[in-house]
């Protein structure tokens, strides 16, 4: 049971271990080192896809099911045991359909644009601590490259509208690229402010200095402002205007057929994971938590909680129209993201 | 394809022409809104109907009078029994036929469920409109109950042919009465909780108030009826204006809104169905025993003459003006339709709003597209 505590906690050290062992022997063969560390790359890059790919499965058909408490029915139900088999069926689904290029698309941003909105949203998953020790690369401005890597998933929205050449697509690229801008804000500022109070940009050191207090009981107004804020970056109802379906038929991605779709909607639930694991390690503490539970399961359970809100205020809420949005953002979460900034501030100081 | 009016004109650089529909989600059916937009912003607005034009008025005239019915049905596949009530209504005035009394209290009791019915399905399909996908699931909780006790009575669920001329075919079930009461104790509430969930809504009241104004003199100019011009704070129904069948007998109120915004409209409605609520709770209780179809002559061949009847549906004045030349079929005929006046107005009251406030605006208006096309 120590054992596998200290398996748990330390997570990297049996890795650097197994890491340096494996050096030793692969120079025993007389193999150049960077081979290997290229290779090690690569595995924490398929094990990452991996862990990506069945999650977004995994939250599509959780999301389903929460819409279909919501609404007293059933859900998913047919595909496999309880259904779980579902998405991966529509995800064969689309695999298999036809590709459909529109005649007068501009077709190398309609073809990048998936792209350009997906490798984001799975490079973020670089920096996520999603236990002691298990972090694929702890970069010392971790959070900064969170938000510089997600900030670029606006030009992939953009590119698919404006490369669909449909005007429903381009209001809803239009509508995508002012909501994200303006919602990056608040969001910063609600991130500066926890970076003010844990003194480090690292992942790992903002997870470290909630060990005593999650920083959700201090900042609560920081986490209620992150937690709409986020909604909105991800673009979900009641923020959906970029894909609203009864205005837009269905936004950016009207033209958008076959795994070029399914690439858009992957990369959708994957931001909400993300999202909701960003919370996690901002607010409620990362990874941690009593020991019986390792943290590993600490972390997807807290992660799941927060997906669990966002899912409820989905179901429950109308959408904004997209004067309100911009409203919303300026003129009070702009403002209280702020005056939250420098109350922080101020009582560290003192 | 008929070009709007501004394609023809010369657009600004500023402006674009957006086509939303025949195919939409939002356009409830085949309806083409042409909009002329300045970035998000409305300047221009043409409806193109008849994408679903099906001749109805013609075809009723080589049909025999019995037969017609069942066309009255399709023209507003929500609220059939109103429609129905008002062509039947025209035959028997026409033929002096006196209904009997319970027949009349039976129709009031189909058409008062029939208009829950479809107030039901525009609260769905107008939280759907705003992007709210939860209400109707629990709209449509209670019309399916609505739906099984019309069904047990007519056969039918959506177009249920339910009138004849003179009458009725069948008198009510045994359980309608039953279970009709076991429905109406609870329906208020659940009224109340649609209320909570959608209508007052934060997100929605923003949304809609003050949102496509339509005042009292330019509803009347445009031949606004129902629900819609009931919003803008006029008290025109027809059950109390121009009371037909038992309707006076009843005790309900004209609901009526306050500014004639969107939101207005939307509380009107759900207002109604609490008065139909009422309505069909005295029904039940006034419902007198006795013949449910008057005695009909085999063939019906109303005298040479030409009438006009109408009826308060869920969306308005609907009347059937009738000219017959004494044969078996009607001479001619031509049908008033609500949705259509209310159609007409939208240009007025949506010019300088937004994309999503025209998807609002145009469900507050509760249109119903075979209705306008006929």
């Amino acid at each position: 049971m120590a054992l596998l505590k200290e398996l748990f906690y330390d997570s990297g050290k049996p890795l650097t271990e197994f890491y340096t062992w494996m050096h030793g022997i692969w120079a025993g063969w007389g193999m150049p080192g960077f081979l290997l560390d290229f290779i090690f790359q690569l595995a924490i890059v398929a094990a990452v896809t991996v862990i990506l790919v069945l999650n977004a499965l995994w939250i599509i058909y959780y999301d389903r099911k929460i819409s279909a408490l919501m609404q007293i029915r059933k859900g998913p139900n047919r595909v496999g045991p309880l259904g779980l088999f579902q998405t991966l069926a529509d995800t064969v689904k689309l695999l298999i359909k036809e590709d459909i290029n529109p005649k007068k698309v501009d077709i190398l941003s309609f073809w990048l644009a998936p792209l350009i909105i997906f490798i984001p949203t799975f490079a973020v998953f670089l920096v996520l601590p999603f236990g002691s020790g298990l972090i694929p690369a702890d970069l010392n401005i971790g959070i900064l490259y969170v938000m510089a890597i997600t900030g670029l998933t606006v030009i992939g929205i953009l590119a698919a509208g404006w490369g669909s050449n449909n005007k429903y697509s381009l209001i809803g690229g239009m509508r995508s690229a002012a909501q994200i801008v303006s919602y990056e804000i608040p969001m910063v500022i609600v991130i500066l402010t926890v970076v003010l109070m844990s003194g480090t940009m690292k992942m790992s050191g903002i997870v470290a200095a909630q060990a005593k207090q999650w920083f959700i009981l201090p900042q609560c107004v920081g986490f209620i402002v992150f937690l709409i804020v986020g909604n909105a970056e991800v673009n979900r109802a009641p923020f959906d205007l970029p894909e609203a379906e009864s205005e837009l038929v269905a936004g950016f991605n009207t033209e958008y057929s076959a795994m070029k779709f399914a690439f858009f909607y992957l990369a959708e639930y994957t931001n909400l994971f993300l999202t909701a694991a960003i919370a996690t390690t901002l607010f409620l503490g990362g990874w941690q938590g009593p020991w019986p539970v390792p943290p590993i399961v600490w972390f997807f359970l807290k992660t799941y909680f927060v997906i669990t809100i966002l899912c409820w205020i989905r179901w429950t809420f109308p959408r904004i129209r997209v004067d309100q949005l911009m409203e919303f953002s300026w003129k009070y979460m702009l403002p209280i993201a702020l005056v939250n900034l420098v109350v922080t501030a101020i009582i560290i100081k003192l | 394809m008929i070009k709007a009016p501004f394609e023809m004109e010369k657009i600004s650089d500023e402006e674009y022409v957006l086509n939303m529909g025949p195919q939409h989600p939002s356009t409830h059916g085949v309806l083409r809104i042409v909009l002329k937009l300045d970035g998000e912003v409305v300047s221009g607005l043409y409806p193109d109907v008849g994408y679903i034009h099906s001749s109805v008025e013609k075809m009723c005239e080589n049909k025999k009078f019995e037969m017609i019915t069942p066309y009255t049905d399709r023209l507003d596949y929500l609220s059939a029994v109103n429609y129905n009530w008002a062509y039947v209504a025209a035959v028997e005035k026409l033929m002096a036929i006196q209904v009997p009394e319970r027949a009349e209290y039976m129709r009031v009791m189909l058409a008062e469920l029939n208009r829950i019915m479809s107030h039901l399905l525009w609260y769905s399909a107008f939280g759907m409109d705003v992007g709210a996908l939860t209400p109707i699931f629990y709209a449509f909780r209670e019309r399916e109950e609505v739906i099984d006790m019309v069904e047990g009575m007519t056969g039918g669920r959506l177009t249920h042919h339910a009138f004849r001329i003179g009458g009725f075919k069948n008198d009510l079930q045994k359980d309608f009465l039953p279970r009709l009461k076991k429905f109406l104790l609870k329906f208020e509430d659940r009224i109340s909780e649609y209320e909570a969930l959608l209508i007052n809504n934060v997100i929605l009241t923003a949304r809609t108030k003050g949102v496509g104004i339509l005042d009292k003199a330019k509803a009347i100019n445009y031949g606004v009826t129902g629900p819609t011009l009931r919003g803008s704070n006029c008290a025109i129904d027809l059950r109390k204006n121009a009371p037909y069948s038992v309707y006076p007998k009843f005790d309900f109120k004209v609901c009526t809104g306050k500014n004639g915004d969107t939101w207005d409209r939307l509380k009107v409605r759900m207002d109604e169905m609490r008065e139909s609520a009422k309505i069909l709770k005295q029904a039940m209780e006034m419902i007198p025993a006795g013949e449910f179809c008057a005695k009909v002559p085999r063939i019906i061949k109303p005298a040479p003459g030409e009438v006009y009847t109408m009826v308060e549906s869920a969306r308005g004045e609907f009347g059937v003006y009738m000219v017959s030349d004494g044969t078996e079929k009607p001479y001619r005929i031509k049908f008033r339709s609500p949705s259509f006046s209310n159609l007409s107005v939208l240009k007025e009251i949506t010019i300088g709003a937004k994309i999503a406030d025209v998807i609002a605006i145009m469900g507050s208006l509760d249109l119903v597209i075979p209705e306008i096309d006929r």
